[in-house]
């Protein structure tokens, strides 16, 4: 298990480095120069080669990378071309949106979606199953700026739950900032919370076709005796897949979803520094994002041994 | 059979539908305490079902008409809460695939444990004591395997000992084992079946033994019930049954089991293939993080040659090596050492199959259902092989080698514009045969060919081979870890263990006289029909 364990470790840190290298060559190779974007047409040419120096823009390719790299370590993320602030900054104000706001929505699904799953997959056939594969399909086919949109009208125009948009900050109180990330996270959530029941329902499906099922049925377990220790776990492994990749989704692709609410999210970030062409932002935020999935990943990995013994194996 | 006063399980006129489809018909059995009840069938014969029924483990949309009474009890009448309290308590249950039957994520120790803890009030402790002690029943001591083990760590013998332990271990007076031990090799079959018998015998237990085999039945059972086609065809005492069987299609399928096709082939004294010393390595797992890789030998210096126009068998355990050789043997993996010729050349030459020699051998396996691609006509199919030749016929001719490759497996020409589905298990190993005949090779290796087949099917499979062999004058390579089927169609035999060939004779000679310590345990734990009547 520890050896598992480390090896999960070594190549997560093997992926970052060379997520890194490939975001910093990517941007490098990007048209458009900060400097003579920031300072217009008419710069004189010493000027510009004042503030590529003062910007890092100056030295060999290494030694950009060395420097950006190194930042990274210590947390200094350099500083924004147009803004002028430590990008470390900006994107702490964001996270502080993204983060609740992908954990909240995740929650909400697996809340939604185990037990839907579940309660179909113990049903197969019946109006029930029907049911929840219908409205698994409506949730999977309705867009969600759309349903969002909706849900505006709704709960903030008409029945004036909640605010139609914007963030208070965590300052204001948990609950408030809370209740202002409710309506987004709950259409981040409905697609993903669709996916994740159909994919629950039939994983549970194929398990419960297993012979160990049988075996448990054998035994005396009634069925939903045999469903509740035998198969929710066996059914575990391909649902933690999906899990794990819709948090990266829900981390970076909020970005509609932040413009609908108008919320100061990492996506809208990434959104007005490509436009602002603050490149140092934006290749920030990329590798953040990057890390970000890499260590979800290894989450999952490790989830993976927790439910299923066979890979705690040690060889 | 007499109906015993003391009778356990009594099955009487049970007939059974699925969604209006009749599966059984009238059908009648009983079990007394201590006794060992056969039940035989081909598939499709509703043995299982009989025994699933019995536990009312049935399909969606199956009805049950007449009676099943285990102790005075009528199960048909019972709720399901009712036949929860009783699976598992009173009847215990043991099925063909150990490998799938325990759940994978669970220790053995809980496996067992939870079928007292679903029908006793005791502490998990408690239950772990007894289940160290059922598990000890099936000879899995807890000092040689704790009951913290998962399923995976265990052999296919072995999990099936931890499934019997789950179904005794509450002591049922009735146990039904459904093909416990097809998936099994011959030494661990033997074993598990000792145990079976032992525990009848201890505790007074019913069995009801569930087979095709009826070698595997007649070793063991007090009485016999035959079956086909969802009916009872003839029951009765063992003995006096096998003595006296009066049903044509008993006696058919006694004949079948027993069956040796008559073979009319010359056999030529030129070596066709020759196999000289050959090593087989793999790479193991490494060992810590840097440590070195360990090299599993595989294959250890196996030297054999067939003669043209020879039958020889290859035994051995799963395990051994077998399959192994058969791809070094088709070219299919480079050798780490010796050599293999094939009518004097190399078949691997310069890292790939020697194309020369590759279209002179071809292979059928043993799973007629899994080596087709569905999607594919019959005449697609059985034309794959002739990507090897240099010139593969075309047009009328290509039509004629197909109609020549299907007639001579005894189907017809119009079969070529089928699809797989459209045949039967019989059918489709023929078809595999025709694929591997139409390029007329010299070699036909039959790597377990005949073991998914019911003995009747089987019969004629083997019937078909001998024929074929004497027609078209081939040499067959005959893989299987059933004795009684190499000794039926082999003139000389191998027999393989951990990478070895410990034994090597005429096939006669190395079964009634075995010289090698370990074939002498195969063939002693190989099941055979009572003498007299095979």
């Amino acid at each position: 298990m520890l050896q598992y364990f480390l090896k999960r470790l070594l190549s997560l840190g093997l992926s970052l480095v060379a997520a890194s290298v490939v975001i910093f060559l990517a941007l490098e190779v990007v048209p458009g120069d900060p400097a003579s974007y920031m300072l217009g047409l008419n710069a004189q040419e010493d000027t510009l080669a004042a503030l590529r120096q003062e910007l890092g823009l100056g030295g060999s390719l290494f030694e950009r990378y060395a420097t950006w790299a190194g930042g990274l370590l210590v947390g200094d993320f350099g500083t924004s071309y147009t803004y002028r602030t430590p990008v470390a900054g900006m994107i702490a104000d964001r996270l502080w949106v993204s983060l609740p706001l992908a954990l909240y929505a995740l929650v909400l699904s697996t809340l939604i979606a185990f037990p839907a799953g579940i309660w179909a997959a113990s049903r197969r056939g019946s109006h029930a199953d029907g049911a929840v594969m219908g409205v698994t399909q409506l949730g999977i086919a309705i867009p969600n700026f759309w349903f969002a949109m909706l849900m505006v009208l709704v709960f903030a125009i008409n029945l004036r739950w909640f605010s139609a948009g914007g963030f208070p900050g965590w300052d204001a109180g948990f609950f408030v900032a809370l209740k202002a990330l409710t309506l987004p996270a709950i259409a981040l959530a409905l697609p993903q919370a669709s996916i994740l029941t159909r994919v629950m329902r039939s994983s549970l499906l194929d398990t419960l076709g297993e012979d160990f099922i049988r075996t448990a049925r054998a035994k005396g377990l009634s069925k939903g005796q045999a469903l509740w220790r035998h198969a929710v776990r066996n059914a575990l492994i391909p649902v933690l897949t999906i899990l794990g990749l819709q948090f990266s989704f829900l981390l970076a692709g909020a970005i509609i979803i932040e413009n609908v609410f108008f919320l100061p999210g990492l996506g809208r970030l990434v959104f007005q520094s490509i436009s602002a062409r603050d490149l140092i932002v934006v290749e920030s935020v990329v590798m953040l994002l990057v890390f970000a999935v890499i260590v979800v990943n290894f989450t999952v990995d490790m989830a993976y041994a927790w439910v299923d013994p066979r890979l705690r194996r040690r060889r | 059979m007499s109906r015993s006063e003391t009778g356990l399980l009594s099955i009487q006129d049970l007939s059974l539908s699925i969604h209006g489809l009749p599966i059984l018909k009238n059908v009648s059995m009983d079990v007394a305490p201590g006794r060992i009840l056969g039940v035989i069938g081909e598939s499709g014969s509703g043995k299982s079902i009989t025994a699933f029924s019995v536990l009312q483990l049935l399909p969606g949309g199956a009805s049950c008409t007449g009676s099943i009474t285990l102790s005075g009890k009528d199960i048909l009448s019972l709720s399901e809460a009712e036949l929860c309290g009783l699976r598992g308590r009173d009847v215990g249950m043991v099925f063909q695939e150990p490998m799938t039957a325990l759940n994978p994520l669970k220790t053995i120790g809980d496996q067992v444990a939870e079928t007292i803890l679903i029908h006793e009030r005791v502490s998990k402790a408690e239950a772990m004591v007894r289940a160290a002690d059922a598990l000890r029943r099936a000879e899995l001591p807890q000092e040689r395997f704790p009951l913290s083990r998962y399923p995976h760590e265990l052999s296919g013998g072995q999990r099936q000992r931890v499934v019997i332990a789950m179904a005794i271990a509450l002591r049922p007076k009735l146990l039904i084992a459904d093909e416990p031990t097809t998936a099994l090799d011959v030494t661990t079959q033997a074993q598990i079946l000792d145990l079976l018998k032992r525990l009848v015998a201890e505790g007074g237990m019913g069995l009801v033994l569930i087979s095709h085999d009826l070698a595997v039945v007649a070793d063991l059972a007090d009485d016999l019930v035959i079956m086909r086609q969802g009916e009872v065809v003839e029951s009765g005492p063992a003995k006096a049954l096998f003595g006296n069987l009066q049903h044509p299609y008993s006696r058919a399928l006694l004949e079948a089991s027993a069956h040796v096709p008559e073979r009319r082939q010359e056999v030529l004294d030129l070596p066709l293939l020759q196999v000289r010393e050959v090593v087989r390595d793999y790479t193991g797992h490494t060992h810590g993080w840097w440590g070195k890789t360990t090299q599993f030998r595989a294959v250890d210096g196996v030297s054999f040659e067939i003669r043209k126009g020879e039958s020889l068998g290859l035994v051995g355990e799963s395990g051994c090596g077998k399959s192994t050789l058969t791809r070094a043997i088709l070219g299919l993996e480079e050798v780490q050492g010796g050599e293999i010729l094939f009518d004097g050349l190399p078949v691997f030459t310069h890292h790939h199959a020697n194309q020369i020699v590759r279209r002179r051998m071809q292979v059928v396996f043993q799973d007629p259902y899994g080596s087709f691609n569905p999607r594919w006509k019959v005449d697609r199919l059985i034309t794959e092989p002739f990507h090897l030749l240099a010139n593969p016929p075309k047009g009328a001719e290509r039509d004629r080698a197909i109609a020549e490759a299907l007639e001579s497996v005894g189907l017809s020409a119009a079969d070529a514009q089928k699809y797989i589905h459209e045949f039967s298990g019989g059918q489709r190993q023929r078809i595999a045969i025709a694929r591997a005949l139409i390029i007329k090779p010299d070699l036909i290796i039959l790597d377990e060919a005949v073991s998914a087949l019911d003995v009747s099917v089987r019969a004629q499979v083997l019937d078909l081979l001998a024929d074929l062999a004497g027609r078209f004058g081939l040499t067959y390579l005959f893989i299987s870890h059933d004795l009684s089927v190499v000794r039926s169609i082999t003139d000389r035999v191998l027999v393989m263990k951990s990478g070895k060939i410990v034994e090597e004779g005429p096939t006669n000679t190395v079964f009634d006289r075995p010289s090698h310590p370990y074939t002498q345990q195969l063939v002693a734990a190989a099941p055979v029909l009572p003498a007299g009547i095979a």
